[in-house]
C-alpha cells in the first residue's frame, strides 16, 4: 500500500508515492536526495534532522511524510543562496566559528532561525534555552549562541 | 606576485571547510550510495553473558529482499579485531589478549555483541530479517562491576580466568613508600573516574565495496585514521595486500576517540561485499552507539599524596583498576597506563612517584580512548587530592600547587616523561585575574542572600600529546609507529595542494594547515588547498588522536615545504645565473641575496614544470615533495583552570557560573580554532563533572544509559558562557612550528575544577566527598548524609 503525499519542498511542488510509515527525514534524504539534513539519534533527541515545516522548526525524524500534506518544507539547501553568499544565520556561524565538525550545523541553523524568527529579541539565556532541543558535541555552544546573537539583528533588518 | 604581507599564522582565519557544512553540502558517509547499493543490519546480542547454543538464520535468508546472512561460522578464515599495544604485567608476561571475533562464534560477551550480518536491498528489510534470526541462548553470570571483577567467579575469557588483563606499575616502589614513612601528612582519596559514551553526533557509518575489476576494496568510513584501519583490516583481518584495499573517511561528524578503532561491523561489511558483489552499507543507529561505540574513563583508584610541614610534595601512591570491557580495542591497554600512570607528575614537582594499574575484563563494551585518555583520569584524581591537601592543612590551594611547581625544564618526572618547557606560575598567575578570585568572597555573599551555596575550584593539568617518539613507544608496546606523513605538490601554477596523514573531523585542518603553507610559501590562503582522508590520495597517515596533529602532521607538513623551498633555490639559482648558496626565499620569492634579482614562487613552479631552462642534470622536473616525521618527544601543553559554582542546597542542583580557561599551547595558529577546541573540552568535560555517567545494570549488564534520553549530554542551556584565553606561552622545542596541541586540554582540566568547586560550596555543609557525575540527587544525598552524622 504506498500514500500519494503532495507537499512544497524549498518552494518546489512534489508529488511522492511513499509507504505510509516513510518518515520526513528518510524523504528528504534518500527520496529527495537533500542529504544536508542529518540523522543522528533515533530518540527525537539530537535535532540533527531539524527542518521547518510552515516555518516552525520541527525533527524530521518524529514526523511522518503523511502528516505534512500540503506543506511547505524548507530544508538547509532551501535557505542557501544560489549566488554562493550565505544566510545572515549561516554566515554568522562561519563568522564566530559556531560549528566544528558540521553535522549538528543544518539542524541547529534551522533551529535558531526558527529561534531568531519568532523571538527577534531572545537574550543569551532565551537563546540557550531556545536550542535545547538540539545536540552539539564540538563546540560547547558558546559560538553558536554568540553567532545566533549576532544573526539577530541582521535578520530582523532583512526581515523587515 | 607576492610581496611582503602580514604573517596568517596567529591569526583568527575562518575556516575555510565552512561553506560546505553551513550549506548542508558537506558529504558524511552515510550521504553516499553508490550503484547497486545494499543495507546491512546486525543481530545483537541482547544478553551481557551467553553460550550461543544455536543460531538458525533460515527464515531471516527466505525474507523479502534479504541477499545474504552471515554469522561467526562464515567468518572462520578471517582473523578476529586487533589489538594495537601489547602491555606486559610487573612479572613480565604479556597481557591476556582473547580473540575478539567479528561476529561471535561460541558466546557473547557484552550487550551488542555482534552475532550475525544481514545484507538486504533495503535497509529496513535488513533490519525486517534480523528479527527474524532465531538465536537460543545459554545465559550466564554477567562480571559487570570493575571493582570486584577479579574476585568473581564468572570469567568473560577463559585466558583470563581471574578476569585479569594485566597487573601494570611504574616507579619507584621503594623509594615511594620510604617517602611516605617519614612524611609529616598523608591526604587519602578514593576516587571514581566514571565510564563515559562518546555520542559523537554522526553515528558510525561504513559503506563497503569490492571490484572484480581490479580485484580490490573500497571502504568508506567515520574514521579518525583511514590508514591504520587499512593497515589494521588489511594485514590483521582480512589477510590480503594494502593496496587492495582503498579507506575513505569523508567528512566525519566527530569523533573524540570513538573513531580511532577498526570495529567489527566494518571488517564484517569489507568481508561480505566481496559474496555479495554489491556495495553495502551500515549506519549505526543511536541505540547501537551507545551498546558498542568504545567507552571512556572507566576507573576506580585509590591515591594518597605524602606531604612534609612545608607542604612540599614528597610522594604520590596511586592504585588503579580500570575496565578494559568485553574485549580489547585498539589502544585500550595504552590508556590506563602510558598514556595515564605516566602523567601523575602533573605539574609538580613530586620527587617519588608509584603506580600499580590492573586492568580487568568485564561484560560490558570495550573501553577505550576518549578526548583526553587517560590524561583527564591521572589530573582528576592528582587535582582533587591536592585540593584534599590544601584543605586539610589549611593553605590556599593555589598556594599549595605553587608552592610544588616545576621551574626549571627540561623536567624529568619520576614516571617517564621529560617535559621540554613550561612556566605554570604564568597560566596560574593569569587565570586567577581573569577569574577574578578576589572578588569571589562578594559573588559567594550574594548567592547566599539567595539560598544558594557558592564554591570555587581549581585545577592546574598537564598534558602530553602525540605519543613519540615511535621508537619510544614501540618499547612501551605500541604496534605501530607514531610518525605523520605529508605532501605538497605545488602545481604548475603555483598553487599548492597539500596531502597529510592528519585526518579533520571539526579540528579545522583545511584551515590551519593551509595558514602554516601558505606563510611558508608566501601564498594566499585560497591558494592553497589540504587534502585528507583517502589512502588512494595520501601517501600514508597515522590518524588524528591525542591532539598531535598540527605538533606532528603539521610538521610533516613543513619538511616538506622545507625540501620544495630547497628544491627552488636550486631552480632560481640556475635561471637567475647565480650559486644555489647565494639564493634566499623571502617575501615569497626567490631572491639572489644582496640584489634585486628575483623569480616568484609562481615562476618557479612553472620552470619546474616546463623545464626549458632547466638543471636538468642535476634537478628532476617538477616540484612535489613528501616527508615523514617523526617527533623526538611527547609535547606538553598546561593550564590553570578555576570554576565558580552554585548549589541549591535543597535540591542539590548545581549549575556552573562562571568558568575560566588560561591554556599554555605554545605557537598558536588559529586562535579562533584553538578557542573553539577549548570550549569543546570544557563542555565535555563539565558534562562529565554534572550530567555523562554510562550505567550497567549490576547483575545482568544490560546498558540503563543506552539513549540520549537516559545518558545526559550537556545542552546549551547546561552551560555557561566560558572565559578562555591562551598566554603567550612556552613554545614547544622539539618541533619546527613550536606548537603543543589543544585538543583535550579542556576535557582534561575541567573535571576536578568543577568536583573541587562543589565541595568548597558544600564544604559548610559537612560534605567531603562527590563523585562524578554530580547530579542533583547525588549531591542531595550528600547533603543529608552529611546532615545525618552531625
Amino acid at each position: 500500500m504506498s500514500l500519494q503525499i503532495r507537499l512544497h519542498v524549498n518552494g518546489n511542488a512534489v508529488t511522492a508515492d511513499v509507504s505510509p510509515d516513510t518518515l520526513l527525514v528518510t524523504f528528504l534524504r534518500e527520496h529527495q536526495h537533500l542529504t544536508g539534513t542529518h540523522v543522528g539519534c533515533d530518540t527525537a533527541s539530537c535535532g540533527a534532522c531539524t527542518v521547518l515545516v510552515d516555518g516552525i522548526a520541527v525533527k524530521s525524524c518524529n514526523v511522518l511524510l503523511a502528516q505534512v500534506q500540503g506543506c511547505q518544507i524548507t530544508t538547509i539547501e532551501g535557505i542557501t543562496p544560489a549566488d554562493g553568499s550565505l544566510h545572515p544565520m549561516q554566515a554568522a556561524f562561519k563568522a564566530c566559528h559556531g560549528l566544528q565538525c558540521g553535522f549538528c550545523t543544518p539542524g541547529m541553523i534551522m533551529s535558531a532561525i526558527d529561534l531568531v524568527t519568532h523571538h527577534e529579541h531572545a537574550s543569551e539565556a532565551e537563546i540557550r534555552a531556545g536550542l535545547q532541543g538540539n545536540l552539539c558535541r564540538c563546540t560547547g555552544y558558546h559560538n553558536i549562541v554568540r553567532a545566533v546573537m549576532q544573526a539577530a539583528p541582521i535578520m530582523r533588518g532583512t526581515q523587515s | 606576485m607576492s610581496s611582503t604581507r602580514a604573517p596568517l599564522i596567529g591569526q583568527p582565519v575562518e575556516r575555510k571547510e565552512d561553506y560546505r557544512f553551513v550549506t548542508g553540502t558537506g558529504q558524511y558517509t552515510d550521504d553516499i550510495v553508490l550503484p547497486r547499493q545494499t543495507y546491512a543490519a546486525f543481530v545483537r546480542s541482547p544478553h551481557a553473558h551467553a553460550h550461543l547454543r544455536s543460531v538458525d538464520v533460515a527464515a531471516a535468508r527466505d525474507a523479502p529482499g534479504v541477499l545474504a546472512v552471515y554469522t561467526g561460522k562464515d567468518l572462520t578464515s578471517i582473523g578476529g579485531v586487533p589489538c594495537g599495544w601489547l602491555i606486559h604485567s610487573i612479572d613480565g608476561t604479556p597481557m591476556k589478549e582473547p580473540k575478539h571475533p567479528i561476529l561471535a562464534e561460541d558466546k557473547v560477551r557484552h550487550v551488542g555483541d555482534p552475532i550475525a550480518l544481514i545484507v538486504a536491498e533495503s535497509a529496513r528489510e535488513a533490519k525486517a530479517g534480523a528479527a527474524l534470526v532465531e538465536v537460543e541462548y545459554d545465559v550466564l553470570p554477567a562480571v559487570v562491576n570493575l571493582a570486584t571483577a577479579a574476585a568473581s567467579s564468572t570469567s568473560v575469557h577463559d585466558i583470563a580466568p581471574d578476569n585479569i588483563c594485566f597487573t601494570w606499575a611504574v616507579g619507584d616502589k621503594a623509594a615511594t613508600d620510604a617517602a611516605f614513612a617519614r612524611a609529616a601528612h598523608v591526604t587519602r582519596l578514593s576516587l571514581v573516574n566514571n565510564r563515559l559514551i562518546p555520542n559523537a553526533i554522526e553515528p558510525r557509518a561504513a559503506n563497503a565495496h569490492y571490484s572484480p575489476a581490479s580485484d580490490s576494496y573500497t571502504l568508506y568510513v567515520t574514521s579518525q585514521n583511514p590508514h591504520v584501519e587499512r593497515l589494521l583490516m588489511a594485514a590483521f583481518v582480512l589477510g590480503i595486500p594494502e593496496h587492495k584495499l582503498r579507506v575513505v573517511a569523508p567528512d566525519v561528524g566527530g569523533g573524540f576517540g570513538s573513531k580511532i578503532y577498526l570495529y567489527a561491523e566494518e571488517a564484517a561489511l569489507v568481508w561480505a561485499s566481496r559474496r555479495v558483489g554489491r556495495p553495502i552499507k551500515w549506519t549505526a543507529e543511536r541505540s547501537e552507539s551507545f551498546l558498542t561505540d568504545a567507552h571512556g574513563r572507566d576507573h576506580v583508584t585509590t591515591a594518597e599524596l605524602a606531604l612534609d610541614a612545608d607542604g612540599k610534595f614528597l610522594a604520590l601512591r596511586v592504585d588503579t583498576i580500570a575496565n578494559m570491557g568485553a574485549y580489547l580495542s585498539t589502544f585500550a591497554p595504552c590508556i590506563p597506563t602510558i598514556l595515564h600512570a605516566t602523567l601523575l607528575a602533573g605539574q609538580y614537582a613530586t620527587p617519588h612517584i608509584h603506580c600499580q594499574v590492573r586492568a580487568v575484563f568485564t561484560n560490558t563494551a570495550p573501553v577505550d580512548a576518549y578526548r583526553g585518555a587517560g590524561r583527564p583520569e591521572a589530573t582528576y584524581l592528582l587535582e582533587r587530592t591536592v585540593e584534599r591537601a590544601a584543605r586539610e592543612l589549611a593553605i590556599d590551594p593555589p598556594e599549595l600547587r605553587r608552592r610544588n611547581f616545576i621551574r626549571t625544564f627540561p623536567y624529568s618526572t619520576p614516571v617517564g616523561l621529560t617535559y621540554d618547557t613550561g612556566d605554570y606560575e604564568a597560566t596560574l598567575d593569569r587565570v586567577l585575574e581573569l577569574a577574578d578570585v578576589h572578588g569571589f568572597p562578594a559573588r559567594k555573599a550574594e548567592s547566599e542572600r539567595r539560598g544558594l551555596r557558592r564554591g570555587i575550584g581549581y585545577s592546574c593539568y598537564i598534558e602530553a600529546c602525540g605519543i613519540a617518539p615511535s621508537s619510544i613507544a614501540g618499547a612501551l608496546g605500541a604496534r605501530a609507529g607514531l610518525f605523520e606523513a605529508g605532501e605538497v605538490r605545488v602545481h604548475p601554477t603555483g598553487k599548492v595542494t597539500v596531502f597529510t596523514g592528519s585526518h579533520s573531523h571539526g579540528q579545522g585542518h583545511e584551515t590551519t594547515f593551509a595558514q602554516v603553507v601558505a606563510d611558508k610559501f608566501g601564498l594566499p590562503l585560497e591558494d592553497v588547498e589540504i587534502e585528507h582522508g583517502d589512502t588512494a590520495k595520501v601517501l600514508f597517515g597515522m590518524g588524528t588522536y591525542g591532539s598531535r596533529s598540527l605538533a606532528v602532521g603539521g610538521s610533516a607538513i613543513v619538511k616538506a615545504a622545507d625540501k620544495i623551498l630547497t628544491k627552488g633555490c636550486r631552480i632560481a639559482a640556475h635561471l637567475l645565473e647565480a650559486s644555489d648558496e647565494d639564493i634566499e626565499f623571502r617575501d615569497g620569492a626567490f631572491r639572489v641575496k644582496g640584489t634585486d634579482r628575483s623569480k616568484t614562487f609562481a615562476e618557479i613552479a612553472l620552470a619546474a614544470y616546463v623545464p626549458h631552462h632547466y638543471p636538468i642534470e642535476q634537478l628532476e622536473p617538477g616540484l612535489n615533495e613528501n616527508a615523514f616525521y617523526d617527533p623526538p618527544n611527547f609535547t606538553f601543553p598546561a593550564g590553570s583552570y578555576v570554576c565558580e559554582v552554585e548549589v541549591d542546597p535543597d535540591t542539590g542542583a548545581a549549575r556552573v557560573d562562571r568558568f575560566t580557561a588560561c591554556d599554555d599551547f605554545g605557537n598558536v595558529v588559529n586562535p579562533m580554532i584553538v578557542e573553539g577546541q577549548v570550549h569543546g573540552g570544557l563542555a565535555q568535560g563539565i558534562g562529565q563533572a554534572l550530567l555523562e555517567g554510562c550505567r550497567y545494570d549490576e547483575e545482568s549488564g544490560q546498558l540503563l544509559t543506552g539513549s540520549l534520553l537516559d545518558y545526559a549530554l550537556p545542552r546549551a542551556d547546561d552551560l555557561p558562557n566560558f572565559r578562555v584565553e591562551t598566554v603567550k606561552g612556552t613554545p614547544c622545542k622539539h618541533n619546527p612550528l613550536g606548537v603543543k596541541g589543544c585538543g583535550e586540554a579542556g576535557a582534561i582540566g575541567s573535571p576536578p575544577a568543577v568536583i573541587n568547586a562543589l565541595l568548597d560550596a558544600l564544604a559548610p555543609c559537612g560534605v567531603r566527598d562527590l563523585d562524578m557525575p554530580a547530579t542533583p540527587l547525588r549531591i542531595w544525598q550528600a547533603i543529608e548524609a552529611a546532615r545525618a552524622k552531625r
